[in-house]
């Protein structure tokens, strides 16, 4: 504060802060507040607003535990709602989402940070950035045709003579894993690349040289550094894919509900806005609980993470 | 348990620079072996060949005799100790000296037995729980130490490990790692650019200039009969002459210079561009001329260092000598401006070629 004092002087910096503070409160903290609002208030005909039946409570939110749907688990049948069906199962493909995308960055970033040329860093950071330069919807247009029954993927498989059907990649929410993977992979790669880069090498080479196998090297003493760029990598991944609405539209299958097309339909096909800002509230906090959850489990803290 | 080292016509080349040229030296078992040389004259290189992580562009290094080809870090029976350490800041101080143990099966009681042990030989007993940046940087210097014995080396490899240390400590750290060396009985290869460090804990000591191996012998030999002109100026002062040879013979030679004849030592086998090197120390001030290599001098600038005295003095033809004389306690000191004669014996003056080349 003192130092953009010093920098800019009042006027400049007083322009900034105004600007951050416009930027934050009325294209964030007021629409939230009134989605926020309106959750908590029944979905009433124009007529009745503010009428003796518009009052708050929480009936918006416990619609989610309405309309019962079996479903099979491990063989066991369990009766869950819906709604909630749909909300458990966008959380653990989210969750297996992060997972597959910290398989897929982690040896990427070490890769990148330790084993590389420095002088061939910004050729395969070109590369790994050039998909960025095409719009989302086309990115995932295209997952759609190269997945399809008929398309590129199933071709070169059967030519290779891997396969002998053509696989149905569209179905259940395979197709959603691999869209997300592919859409947020970067955002786990970066904040891992970095934390291994600002490991000293000599740490590699020291346990190298006290006899240690590469795996262990990873397991005790590049991973454990890792760690705050693993969970920043994570929560990033999850929370995006979880509240991604484009990739599970476009790519979705007809026997997959992503949770955000939850919210979208109660928005838009039913225009019952209550409705839809308190499951989009439902989804926000109860990711935000995972998340803490998960971090508890393996010891990260905030302080890392924002590091 | 110790093995010997044997560095057979190793070369290391990176790109088109050449940074270790045919170094051929035999380490002793149980020796304390160090590399000395300017920063940059590629002793690190060396270590690294030594314990794996650079392989030599031709040349051998046998460890106990057997050719370490093909041998990676973790198969090699060496511990390195890094420049700046490396130890892992996330573990404990006791789990940063097990790690080698770890790595090895041995169950985590008796990890931390020996951990604690460890701790004791380098004199930081109970410091185990702790954490590697609770430590101050002669605490971590002890605890990279323990880490590298934990694994039993045949071979301890030690790069400048002193060099981040103030004056105190580092003394202090000399002796000690003196003894640590003497109690394991561990061939211990240091590497510095500390003559003082080098002379003072070393069985050999082998100097190196631009990637060469200029003289490898014992610290007193290193400093009173030097190969070069390059080992010479190295470690330690010298007062340096040029000149042309004029008689030679019986390992003595007769050298003009602008100061007149002198005479000096000469290795018969010398050759090509000399010059004359005498120490300091080995410089005598006094009225009268001496017998040989007397040189009248002015008396310059006077410095009193406690145990000697620093005389710069001035030739008739404006050329400076320094001596240094021992403070003999009676107080005694030349006056400046005074009309005095330098002079040194034939025997502590060398003559003495430049570097030598590749191969030598
Ligand atoms: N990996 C490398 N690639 C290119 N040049 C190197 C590399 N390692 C060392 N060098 C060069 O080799 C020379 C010797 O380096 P080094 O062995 O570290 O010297 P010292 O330890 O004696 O200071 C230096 O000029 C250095 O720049
Ligand atoms: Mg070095």
């Amino acid at each position: 504060m003192q130092d953009l004092l010093r920098r800019y002087g009042t006027g400049l910096t007083g322009a900034f802060i105004l600007l951050t503070a416009f930027w934050l409160l009325v294209l964030i903290v007021l629409p939230n507040l009134y989605l926020l609002e309106n959750s908590f208030r029944p979905y009433l005909p124009r007529a009745d607003m503010g009428g003796p039946l518009d009052t708050y409570s929480l009936n918006n939110y416990a619609k989610i535990l309405t309309g019962d749907s079996p479903t099979e688990v491990f063989g066991f049948t369990v009766v869950l709602p819906v709604h909630v069906k749909s909300f458990v199962l966008t959380v653990g493909y989210s969750a297996f989402v992060t997972l597959i995308s910290f398989a897929l960055a982690y040896p990427l970033a070490y890769y990148l940070a330790k084993v590389v040329q420095p002088k061939s860093l910004p050729t395969l950071f070109l590369l790994l950035f050039v998909p960025l330069w095409v719009s989302e919807v086309l990115r995932s247009f295209a997952w759609f045709i190269i997945l399809s029954l008929k398309g590129p993927l199933n071709f070169t498989l059967l030519g290779l003579g891997i396969i002998d059907e053509p696989i149905r990649w569209i179905a259940g929410y395979q197709s959603i894993v691999i869209g997300l993977v592919y859409t947020y992979v970067l955002f786990m790669l970066f904040p891992i690349y970095n934390a291994i880069q600002s490991l000293d090498t000599n740490q590699i080479e020291a346990a190298e040289d006290l006899g240690s196998p590469w795996w262990r090297t990873h397991w005790r003493v590049i991973l454990p550094h890792a760690k705050p760029g693993i969970a920043s990598g994570a929560v990033m991944v999850f929370m995006l894919s979880a509240g991604s609405l484009l990739v599970p539209v476009l790519l979705g299958s007809t026997d997959s509900n992503w949770f955000t097309q939850v919210i979208q339909q109660w928005m838009f096909e039913a225009q019952d806005w209550n409705t839809g800002s308190a499951y989009a509230f439902i989804l926000l906090i109860l990711c935000t609980v995972f998340v803490s959850l998960v971090m508890r489990v393996f010891r990260v803290k905030l302080s890392d993470i924002a590091k | 348990m110790s093995a010997g080292i044997d560095l057979d016509d190793v070369c290391c080349d990176f790109g088109s620079f050449r940074a270790v040229d045919h170094v051929n030296v035999s380490i002793q078992p149980g020796e304390f072996f160090s590399f000395l040389g300017p920063s940059g004259c590629g002793k690190t290189t060396i270590l690294r060949m030594i314990s794996g992580f650079t392989e030599p562009s031709s040349g051998v290094v046998r460890i106990g005799g057997k050719d370490m080809r093909g041998q990676r870090p973790n198969q090699r029976p060496t511990a390195l100790i890094f420049q700046n350490l490396a130890l892992f800041p996330l573990m404990s101080v006791a789990d940063n000296i097990a790690f080698g143990l770890e790595v090895r099966g041995v169950d985590r009681a008796k990890r931390r037995a020996r951990a604690d042990e460890l701790l004791k030989l380098v004199d930081l007993p109970g410091a185990g729980d702790k954490m590697v940046s609770q430590l101050s940087g002669g605490q971590k210097q002890r605890v990279a130490i323990a880490r590298a014995l934990a694994v039993e080396p045949a071979v301890m490899l030690l790069d400048e490990p002193l060099s981040a240390l103030d004056l105190k400590l580092r003394q202090h750290m000399r002796a000690e790692l003196r003894a640590i060396q003497k109690r394991t009985g561990v061939t211990f290869i240091y590497i510095t650019h500390d003559q003082g460090e080098a002379l003072a804990m070393s069985d050999r000591v082998g100097v190196m200039s631009h990637g060469r191996l200029q003289q490898v012998a014992h610290p007193r030999d290193i400093y009173d009969n030097p190969a070069n002109g390059f080992v010479a100026s190295f470690v330690g002062e010298n007062n340096i002459l040029t000149g042309t040879v004029a008689e030679r013979g019986q390992g003595m030679a007769a050298y003009d210079t602008a100061l007149g004849r002198l005479r000096a030592r000469m290795d018969a086998a010398a050759e090509g561009a000399v010059k004359l090197y005498v120490r300091p120390e080995h410089m005598r001030l006094s009225e009268s001329a001496g017998a040989e290599n007397s040189v009248p001098v002015t008396v310059g600038d006077i410095a009193f260092e406690g145990n000697f005295i620093s005389v710069q003095a001035r030739a008739d033809n404006g050329m400076v000598l320094v001596a240094e004389l021992r403070n003999d306690g009676t107080g005694a000191m030349p006056a400046v401006g005074a009309r005095m004669h330098m002079s040194f014996d034939a025997a502590r003056a060398a003559i003495l070629p430049d570097e030598t080349a590749a191969g030598a």
